[in-house]
């Protein structure tokens, strides 16, 4: 692995910074951490004496991605993640900066919790991770929490993790409370009540299955809801993750009377129906559900059309004791740090999402999201970027799996499009045949 | 006397569901049930098929009927049966379920006979044991012996399957005897319709094979077959349906509204009844009702499956 204070020269590389909308062959070089140029014309001083050389023939260099979704287990659920191990699938995915969701025991409610967190990424990760606060403490939709205190330490993110709060009372007095920090208010939209017993998409192939089914609506009315509360309050707002043609379109039309919301999808959604759900299978029991061929088609056309402004993971590791049950009674996620840019490559390949769009909804996107000063090879920034053989194909086995959990949809998925070497301000995490450390 | 063994071979180690069956698959078993019925009915019914074998019988969901004619079944066929009884209450829901198969398939029985409140709960567990296995009932999914049971009951009063017109009426949402009996009667040619609120009907009901109606006297017109569905009683009073009394009055099953279906129809429920809600008692013990016969036509078509499941078995090795 390389040092931090050595200069490498990155050389024949196909630089993708849609962030400053290049797309050309060049050279990227790091300095001390930073990205000292990132072009066609980055040679034109000459590269420095003694410079490490790394001959990117054939491979693109991309920012390095940026998940804006990532469960992790630690504190309290650390035999299915912790900090450290959920890092080096990240690094292995190609992801260098990550934010990690607030549900943990205890739950990262308090200035003492978001703090603990950071120490223990500084130490522990090899990228970046950001701690996002709760909304409420406990994640209990009740009473909201230090979003003030938290912030000045460094939190840019509120959530209320995988639940969403059902009071619009209490969104609004949140959201406006959050507004006066500049926090980002981000929420799943997925109404409880009325997903009720629903373990999967509402339709003929849950019917048939004998399943609860989980209507659209359950996530169109929280997400109509919402963004009327941001109108309302003017708080930076973010849905985390949309799966339905409807709520495309209820974004497009909110974003057109204006206002700072945005949306994200998960890979999962943009990559699977629930159809996959086959006989039963409890990798695929996820929130918001799989749901039908023409919703994830929707789903594309949005991401593509920018009305979705990031794709996140959704990384949501479970022990395989909790997905070995009957799948009303499974655990409800699926891993995918690893995953997430092979799979979007898919979009890629299949000409349904230009490149520099789909690459920018990983990277400076979630950026801004995170108001991180990342996501972007634009000269003196920190050089977190990841080499990427956009054609390359390989199957994605368990054996290559570095998250603690073995929980992924994509278990056998042939891909095209492999991480090749990962950098976080200008150090390797990781480099594809290398034998890494095990998490 | 020996039964004759089903034509085409039945290729399954399993009995899940009626989707995995193919038609002729699902008539061999009917045609087995058939003779095993003339077995149960002579004074000597004691039969050596699976004499020496061992069946469990492993409920999740407590089911007297369903599980004593599985128990009646196997002791008929000269097996060593054992019933299990797991109640959800101690265990944590679900962990018990892979640990029991792995328990039970320890102790190297031949046939497990699987009930649970999951739907896919039994083919989860199928996948952990080296015995064969067959669904007795798994959450709203499928209730493949109810629905063999109920072809073979209505092809001794009808001649034949195909061509019926047969309405399912009731709470067809939480039941997996409705799905199974869809799937069983398309593949046989009947006709089928769905009858209930819509609160009761499943999202896509009318791209399930059937032919969908919300009242009673139009969904009845002509039938052969009225098959009644239980009403569980947390779903009477409020929450899917208004009350007893408002369902009775719409979805219940009296003479007036029978007196639609055809003159000789059938009436038929999976048991057990709630009398005055889904059904009025004269109708349940008047002349049209088979009721008590399909209880009869269950033992039979229980000895027919586990003989045919033991058959492919012994024959695969």
């Amino acid at each position: 692995m390389s040092e931090t204070s050595r200069t490498l020269v990155i050389e024949n590389a196909r630089i993708l910074d849609p962030s400053r909308s290049v797309d050309e062959i060049g050279t990227v070089i790091v300095e001390d951490g930073l990205i000292a140029a990132a072009g066609a014309n980055a040679l034109n001083q000459g590269a420095p004496e003694g410079a490490e050389r790394i001959d990117a023939s054939g491979l693109a260099v991309l920012p390095g991605l940026v998940d804006a979704q990532v469960f992790i287990g630690e504190p309290g659920g650390e035999h299915r993640e912790t900090i450290r191990s959920a890092s080096r699938a990240a690094a292995a995915g190609g992801v260098t900066s990550l934010l990690m969701m607030p549900d943990t025991n205890p739950v990262i409610d308090s200035l003492a919790l978001a703090e603990f967190v950071m120490r223990t990424a500084r130490e522990t990760a090899v990228v970046n991770v950001h701690p996002a606060g709760a909304l409420t403490r406990g994640l209990a939709s009740e009473e909201m929490t230090e979003i003030g205190l938290m912030s000045e330490a460094g939190v840019t993110v509120f959530t209320n993790g995988r639940n969403t709060i059902s009071n619009p009372a209490l969104i609004r007095r949140i959201m406006t409370y959050a507004r006066d920090y500049g926090a980002l208010f981000m929420h799943e939209t997925q109404d409880a009540r009325l997903t009720g017993s629903g373990v999967m998409n509402e339709g003929l192939f849950a019917s048939w299955l004998g399943l609860s089914g989980i209507p659209r609506e359950a996530e169109i009315i929280p997400l109509e809801r919402d963004l009327r509360l941001a109108a309302l309050t003017g708080c930076r707002y973010h849905a985390s993750k949309v799966s339905v043609a409807t709520s495309a379109e209820v974004i497009r039309s909110a974003k057109a009377r204006g206002g700072a919301i945005s949306a994200g999808v998960s890979i999962n959604n943009l990559s699977l129906n629930e159809n996959d759900v086959g006989e039963y299978r409890t990798f695929f029991r996820l929130s918001p559900p799989l749901r039908s061929e023409d919703d994830r088609r929707a789903m594309v056309e949005a991401l593509a059309d920018g009305t979705l402004d990031v794709v996140v993971s959704a990384h949501d590791p479970q022990d395989v004791d909790g997905k070995r049950h009957p799948f009303s009674e499974a655990e409800v996620g699926a891993i995918g740090l690893e995953t997430l840019l092979p799979a979007a490559l898919r979009l890629h390949h299949s000409g349904d999402v230009p490149l520099p769009r789909l690459i920018e909804a990983m990277t400076s996107a979630p950026a801004r999201l995170l108001q991180i000063d990342r996501g972007t090879l634009r000269p003196g920034k920190t050089a977190d970027l990841v080499l990427v053989d956009l054609d390359a194909p390989f199957v994605f086995s368990e054996k290559r799996i570095h998250s603690r959990s073995k929980n992924t949809p994509f278990e056998n998925a042939r891909f095209q499009g492999k991480v090749m070497r990962t950098l976080v301000s200008g150090r390797t995490v990781y480099a594809e045949g290398e034998q890494g450390e095990s998490a | 006397m020996s039964a004759p063994a089903p034509t085409p071979p039945f290729r399954h180690r399993h009995l899940l569901g009626i989707a995995d069956l193919s038609p002729q698959e699902i008539e061999g078993l009917i045609d087995l049930a058939e003779a095993k019925v003339a077995v149960s009915r002579t004074r000597e019914k004691e039969k050596t098929a699976l004499r020496g074998r061992t069946q469990i019988n492993l409920f999740f969901e407590a089911s007297t009927r369903t599980q004593s004619s599985f128990e009646l079944a196997g002791k008929r066929l000269g097996a060593d049966v054992m019933n299990m009884s797991v109640g959800n209450s101690s265990v944590k829901k679900g962990e018990t379920l892979i640990d029991t198969a792995m328990t039970l398939n320890a102790m190297q029985p031949d046939i497990l006979v699987v009930r649970h409140h999951a739907a896919g709960a039994v083919a989860l567990l199928a996948r952990k044991v080296d015995c064969s296995v067959v669904n007795a009932g798994d959450g709203a999914h499928e209730h493949p012996t109810q629905a063999l049971l109920d072809a073979l009951t209505m092809r001794r009063h009808k001649g034949r399957v195909a061509r019926l017109t047969v309405a399912i009426c009731g709470d067809i949402l939480h039941s997996r005897v409705a799905r199974s009996n869809i799937l069983l009667l398309n593949a046989l040619g009947a006709r089928v319709r769905a009858i209930g609120p819509s609160t009761l009907l499943p999202s896509g009901i009318a791209s399930m094979g059937v032919e969908v109606f919300r009242r009673m006297e139009d969904g009845l017109k002509g039938a052969d077959v009225v098959m009644m569905l239980r009403l569980q009683r947390e779903r009477m009073e409020g929450s899917f349906v208004p009350s007893v009394r408002e369902y009775f009055r719409y979805y219940g099953l009296d003479a007036a509204k029978l007196s639609h279906a055809k003159p000789d129809a059938l009436v038929m429920h999976p048991g057990p009844m709630n009398r005055g809600v889904e059904i009025a008692s004269d109708i349940a013990d008047g002349p049209q009702s088979v009721i008590e016969e399909q209880v009869e036509m269950g033992v039979a078509v229980r000895m027919a499956v586990m003989e045919t499941l033991l058959a492919e078995r012994e024959a695969g090795r």
